[in-house]
């Protein structure tokens, strides 16, 4: 159940406040149990999920957070942010005629249930000796070491900043996934036997040589270097990218500002530029710094990449959805501020090669928007920081590192997982192709064949 | 926790202190920085590394924000939660023998020591220029005496060394027609823009140190870009050190200035409040 909109944007706490046990049984009893269950393939890390739902249904959920955590060390941040309805839940039968089963929320309570309980720490399998070197703790990373750890393998995970958990503390905010939560599911990973070292910056507090002197090496370092459009007026003070202003509010506390040193422009219009979950974030941020805030995006409200639940959430909040709307130029105000952006009108153009319709400025259309304050969240690129430190490792043209079906990289021994590999997209899939990645390196440690 | 090892004040204006952060000071080079997370509630404030000695590294600083007046009044044993680094490109010195100028103004002339000591031990003849407003501000002679072959040391008031600014000296080594390779100024900003002024008309390659507002340091926020030669470039990881001659100053000293309010009202928050924010070992 969500919390009111008009109390819900005065503070950060969460929005969605959850299944009660009630409901989680009867939501629970309405799965069919397939026996070729669709939703197990929606799922990128592949949950035993008609199991762990019967499980729910006869209250068991000590059984069915076991059953979860044999493929998902994070449950409670997936139940939280996965975009269920593009995943199991997309894939699940019932959704055919009705409404298919809220596994995000079943998956949620679980793991909720347990955290109040006491938490289970799966059995670690008998120590290798092999060492093995994570770089990032954000969900890639994470996932990478709980399993690794799992295996019997020693590892260390460098983190750069000064709290472990990457985009989950630094990006995705508060009242979506409470720090908490983040916290607590880390200790998980560290009572595996993983070691954090915060404040590692590998490439310049780790060297290279260092780094590859372990016997094998997963990169997990996400997709942290933000893109800016290149417009005119880019460098007015007041426009943030993303990352910025969500990392301002999120990890350094600047919504408490001056009780916490960091200071952010609050803004009183504030216009947010994209149709991700980000531009939703960074959207609804600015709104409980009581900003008027504007989402601006260049395509149609259906083709935002948003999860459907961050629309509407979003849109209940009272943000201002201007869609078919692309930015081409920043206004100054005075002192070298933003006063506004100058926006064009969108339409749909012709298909392309690959059938997508792209959208298309329609000439005079111009008009401006008042902004003091401008968030672009237009997407981000792999972190150059370590990348330009191991110039042999391969790249895709989008810049990603590239890597096989078991995620090794070009460098012997160097894997890789999550947005670094694939580019930004979700947590689950982060945790997905870690996990993966992880499985593999333990088979190379192992000696098995490396293909 | 990062413990640290020495505390003073330069002069009224300035402070230095050493940490102990064994995986900065091992793998730091001249011309970079670290970043000081002083506490939970702290700002994260990139600092150059200004010296290193075995798991040491030494900071210098003015107390004018929160968090360095803060810094301020710490003192050996205190500890600071969070050091990290060596962030940042380090200065582009090649092996000798070249001449260079290492030019250092006011609280600047704390970071010059660790560029001239690494552009000697690359076999270069270096000739230090350092200056402040008066004698009473001025730091760090006898270390750079030390190490320069040359040094000049000006004062804007003329109550000690050469009168005028660091760029008078400057000026006469360019116009003596001396071949001068390279030169790197360091100083606050509108210094770093008048007197990289200098060297333009003489096409020699000068260096100065950005120091715009950063967050995380390693690339991720794009508080920091600068615009050098047209480009916009983040100063944590693609410097801080650039081409003096291809930096849009008015870009840089705009976005320096754009919490100058906020920072206000933190000093007066903090003031107001005198809460003790516990900062000693845990």
């Amino acid at each position: 159940m969500d919390r009111d909109a008009n109390l819900r944007v005065t503070d950060f706490g969460e929005v969605d406040l959850g299944f009660t046990e009630t409901e989680v049984r009867a939501e629970a009893a309405r799965c069919i149990q397939c026996k070729k269950p669709t939703c197990v393939n929606g799922c990128p890390v592949g949950i035993d999920i008609p199991a762990f739902i019967h499980a729910c249904e006869m209250g068991e959920f000590r059984e069915a957070a076991r059953i979860i955590k044999k493929d998902n060390m994070l449950p409670a941040i997936c139940g939280r942010v996965c975009p269920q309805e593009t995943q199991c839940q997309g894939e699940c039968v019932l959704g055919n005629k009705d409404m298919p089963i809220s596994i995000g929320h079943l998956e949620r309570f679980v793991a909720d249930w347990e955290r109040r309980e006491g938490i289970e720490t799966p059995v670690r399998l008998p120590a290798t000796g092999k060492k093995v070197a994570v770089v990032g703790s954000g969900p890639a990373g994470l996932s990478a070491a709980a399993e690794l750890a799992r295996l019997g393998h020693t590892v260390t995970v460098f983190e750069s900043l000064h709290e472990a958990g990457g985009v989950l503390m630094y990006g995705i905010p508060a009242f979506r996934l409470p720090k908490d939560i983040v916290r607590t599911e880390i200790e998980q990973v560290k009572k595996l036997g993983a070691e954090i070292k915060t404040n590692y910056v590998v490439g310049r507090s780790v060297p290279v040589a260092e780094l590859l002197g372990y016997d094998a090496v997963f990169l997990g370092t996400g997709a942290g270097l933000p893109y800016f459009m290149g417009l005119p007026g880019e460098n007015l003070c007041g426009i943030y990218s993303a990352n910025e202003f969500l990392t301002r509010v999120n990890l350094m506390g600047a919504n408490r500002f001056p009780e916490m040193d960091t200071p952010v422009k609050k803004g009183k219009k504030v216009v947010v530029i994209g149709g991700g979950n980000v531009a939703m974030d960074a959207a609804r941020v600015a709104r409980r710094m009581g900003a008027a805030v504007t989402l601006m995006y260049r395509r149609g409200e259906a083709d935002m990449p948003a999860r459907l639940d961050e629309v509407r959430h979003a849109k209940e909040e009272g943000i201002e959805f201007m869609c078919c709307t692309n930015p081409v130029r920043f206004i100054e105000g005075e002192n070298k501020a933003v006063a506004g952006v100058e926006a064009i009108r969108m339409e749909l153009g012709s298909p392309g090669d690959d059938g997508r319709c792209s959208f298309e400025p329609i000439d005079g259309s111009n008009f401006t928007v008042e902004a003091d304050v401008v968030v672009e969240a237009i997407g981000q690129g792999p972190n150059p920081l370590l990348l330009r430190m191991l110039p042999e490792l391969a790249r895709n043209k989008n810049g990603s590192v590239a890597v096989n079906c078991l995620g090794q990289t070009s460098v012997p021994k160097v894997y890789a997982g999550g947005d670094v590999a694939t580019g930004a997209a979700t947590v689950i899939l982060a945790m997905g192709t870690a996990k993966d990645a992880a499985r593999a390196i333990d088979k190379m440690l192992r000696g098995a064949s490396q293909f | 926790m990062y413990e640290i090892v020495k505390a003073h004040a330069l002069s009224k204006a300035v402070f230095e202190m050493w940490i102990r952060a064994p995986q900065v000071a091992r793998n730091a080079q001249a011309g970079q920085f670290c970043i000081i997370h002083p506490d939970g509630a702290g700002e994260r404030v990139p600092l150059t590394i200004s010296g290193t000695e075995g798991d040491l590294i030494r900071i210098s600083f003015m107390a004018i924000g929160t968090t360095t007046k803060l810094l301020s009044t710490l003192s050996a044993g205190d500890c600071l939660r969070d050091v990290v680094g060596p962030l940042g490109m380090p200065s582009d010195i090649a092996k000798g023998p070249e001449t260079v100028v290492i030019v250092g103004g006011g609280v600047g002339v704390a970071c010059t020591p660790i560029i001239a000591q690494a552009a000697k031990d690359a076999g270069n003849y270096v000739i230090g220029i350092i200056g402040a407003r008066n004698k009473s501000l001025l730091i760090l002679e006898d270390e750079m005496k030390a190490i320069c072959d040359e040094l000049f040391v000006t004062t804007d008031d003329g109550s000690y060394g050469i009168k005028g600014f660091a760029s008078g000296p400057l000026q006469t080594l360019c116009e003596s027609g001396r071949k001068i390779d390279k030169v790197w100024i360091i100083g606050p900003g509108m210094m770093m823009k008048v007197t990289s002024s200098v060297t333009k008309p003489y096409g020699i390659k000068t260096y100065v140190s950005l120091n715009p507002v950063m967050v995380d340091g390693t690339g991720m926020c794009g508080s920091c870009r600068v615009v050098v030669g047209g480009r916009m470039l983040f100063a944590c990881v693609d410097g801080p050190e650039f081409d003096a001659h291809q930096v849009d100053w008015d870009d840089l000293l705009a976005r320096q200035r754009m919490y100058v309010a906020d920072e206000k009202q933190s000093v007066e928050y903090h003031e107001a409040h005198h809460e003790c924010r516990c900062r000693k070992v845990e």
